[in-house]
């Protein structure tokens, strides 16, 4: 692999993770993060959708024409959405009932469109499905990490594991709305803390 | 490159996109279909095994049986359990309430003939992790074993009813008992409809 | 439910930037300044009802007769995307105050997840033709309550001295966390 590819590949990892460097896609990112399978799944749904948009976006992209190409990635990202929504109510259906509407939602994550105009329609199908698997790794990361903290503290408990016992009282706060705004808050500052003392 | 693009072919291009994206996901529904199906049936069979008083010799699936609660209320689906000679031992009812905290939810409950609630579970619900989702727990569902919705105050107990409530999840558990409870006027109307016949 | 009670619970109690996450990075993004963040609630407010309408009236003759309730997010999308295009056009041509107003926020819209959102939902809540314009109304007001007092605490914020790793993006999650937990004071209202 030479290094162009393997930068297009790391990048979306740490360098440019689309939520705590682009805060791209909020809405998944803070909706469904109340445990950290919730963030999983939803973080490879994701992954999943652009993956397929990006290549087909970077196949085609030589006969869309300029003028309607914001039209055209829509419906091929509402396309590749839809057939992850019916990929996952048949084979994942408990977790189709938890991430409820936020799949449909996945056609507006400015994720998806966002590296469909910056990346996609420039380079080639190679290219792009890397970029299209790291940027879908690092929000999967993301999403899992962020899940995991607020399970942890509101909770109690990780991946569905609780350790805590059944009575202790946890910081429910964490799991409720405001709870999602303060954590990733959080994050993004020891984030932008550690991205400084690297410099 | 040419800078204009012609009208025409702008019409083509998205036209054969919408054509191609058609034909795609009237395929993968097509395949998925079944799958969907099987997923929804299965999880109902379970919860129906769970529910039921005794182990049942019959596919309660097949014998499944719709009420409707009067007009635009909906409808909640009811499925017998049978022992070895046939006889009813106790049905399952999958019945629902719109008034979770987090909208609907979905319960599978089992009654025994007499209307006596047996047990219930969670078929799909969308409440708070941690709070609202304790709905499904043997803590909160264990009290509801034995009670029957005529004998008891169906009610929590911040309302002056028997069911304690959980704790900081006061919503949820209203729901649940708005569900059983529109579970067994279902049951209550189609047993005393049918000894009218 | 009342009408009543969908806009009180549409407006505080499950408010949809706040409580249900939708929305969220317009919310972020043009919240720096009250003047654009009238201008997009506002905008907002129109196209919501507007297509919320159009989409209504297409799943309930369209798709659902024919069996194609799955095809409904790539529909209500493209949708969405051409009555946002529409509206820009009329508007132009038939009131370029309101234009000018609301122009530059238009194409923002599309990929704003509130109005695909709330499509969506009123079709999932089985809400009728003029429940639903309720419901779309009074989601884009709550909208429009929430970017506004937003931006309104953001602009003073700005005057604010924080630390470096703090600025931008973090202290703006911060203010809306405890937007958010004011707003959950409404909590258990109608219920």
């Amino acid at each position: 692999m030479n290094k162009t590819s393997y930068e297009n590949l790391t990048r979306g990892i740490f360098k440019e993770n689309p939520i705590f460097v682009m805060l791209l896609g909020m809405c998944p990112t803070l909706g469904v993060t109340t445990t950290a399978l919730n963030g999983m799944g939803m973080g490879l749904a994701t992954l999943f959708v652009l993956l397929m948009s990006n290549c087909a976006i970077s196949a085609v992209k030589h006969i869309i024409p300029e003028k309607i190409r914001i039209p055209c990635f829509i419906l091929i990202a509402a396309t590749f959405v839809t057939v992850a929504d019916l990929l996952i109510s048949a084979y994942f259906s408990t977790l189709h009932a938890t991430l409820g509407i936020f799949i449909p939602l996945i056609v507006v994550n400015c994720l998806i469109l966002g590296r469909a105009e910056a990346f996609a329609s420039k380079n080639t199908v190679f290219q792009s499905a890397l970029d299209a698997i790291g940027m879908g790794i690092g929000f999967t990361l993301a999403l899992t990490l962020l899940g995991l903290i607020r399970e942890t503290l509101g909770n109690g408990s990780a991946f569905g594991w609780k350790f805590v016992s059944e009575d202790a009282e946890t910081m429910m706060m964490f799991i409720m709305p405001p709870g999602a705004f303060l954590a990733l808050a959080g994050l993004i500052i020891i984030i932008n803390q550690i991205r400084k003392d690297k410099k | 490159m040419k800078k204009t693009t012609s009208l025409s072919k702008m019409v083509i291009v998205l036209c054969g996109l919408s054509i191609c994206s058609a034909l795609l996901l009237g395929m993968v529904y097509e395949l998925t279909k079944e799958p969907i199906k099987k997923a929804k049936e299965n999880k109902e069979l379970e919860a129906i095994k769970e529910v039921v008083y005794q182990e049942f010799y019959n596919n309660p699936y097949a014998e499944k049986h719709k009420i409707f609660l009067g007009r635009k209320k909906g409808y909640v689906d009811l499925f017998p359990a049978r022992d070895k000679n046939g006889k009813i031992t106790s049905v399952a009812i999958k019945t629902y309430s719109n008034n979770g905290f987090g909208g609907r939810i979905e319960l599978m409950v089992g009654f025994l003939v007499d209307g006596t609630i047996n047990k219930y579970k969670v078929i799909e619900q969308k409440e708070t992790p941690g709070l609202g989702t304790k709905i499904t727990e043997k803590k909160f569902s264990h009290q509801f074993q034995g009670m029957h919705p005529e004998r008891q105050i169906f009610k929590v107990k911040q309302d002056g009813g028997d069911v304690d409530a959980i704790t900081a999840a006061t919503i949820s558990s209203r729901a649940v008992i708005d569900a059983i409870e529109r579970g067994y006027k279902a049951y209550k109307k189609l047993s005393t409809g049918k000894s009218d016949e | 439910m009342s009408y009543f009670m969908i806009f009180i619970s549409a407006i505080f109690v499950n408010n949809i930037v706040l409580a249900q996450f939708l929305g969220i990075c317009p919310f972020l993004g043009v919240s720096k300044k009250i003047s654009t963040a009238v201008g997009m609630g506002s905008a907002v407010c129109f196209v919501m009802v507007l297509s919320t309408i159009v989409t209504y009236l297409i799943y309930h003759n369209l798709l659902l007769p024919y069996n194609l309730t799955f095809m409904n997010t790539v529909v209500f999308i493209l949708v969405i995307a051409s009555l946002v295009q529409m509206v820009e056009i009329i508007l132009k041509k038939t009131s370029p105050n309101l234009y000018q107003a609301l122009g530059i926020f238009l194409p923002l819209i599309t990929t704003n997840c509130t109005v695909l959102g709330v499509a969506l939902l009123v079709i999932q809540k089985d809400y009728n033709l003029l429940n639903s314009v309720f419901y779309a109304l009074a989601n884009s007001l709550g909208f429009s309550l929430a970017i506004i007092l937003f931006a309104g605490l953001r602009e003073r914020l700005s005057f604010v001295n924080l630390p470096k790793a703090v600025q931008g993006a973090p202290i703006a999650l911060i203010t809306a966390g405890l937007l958010s937990m004011a707003f959950m004071g409404f909590s258990g209202i109608g219920n």
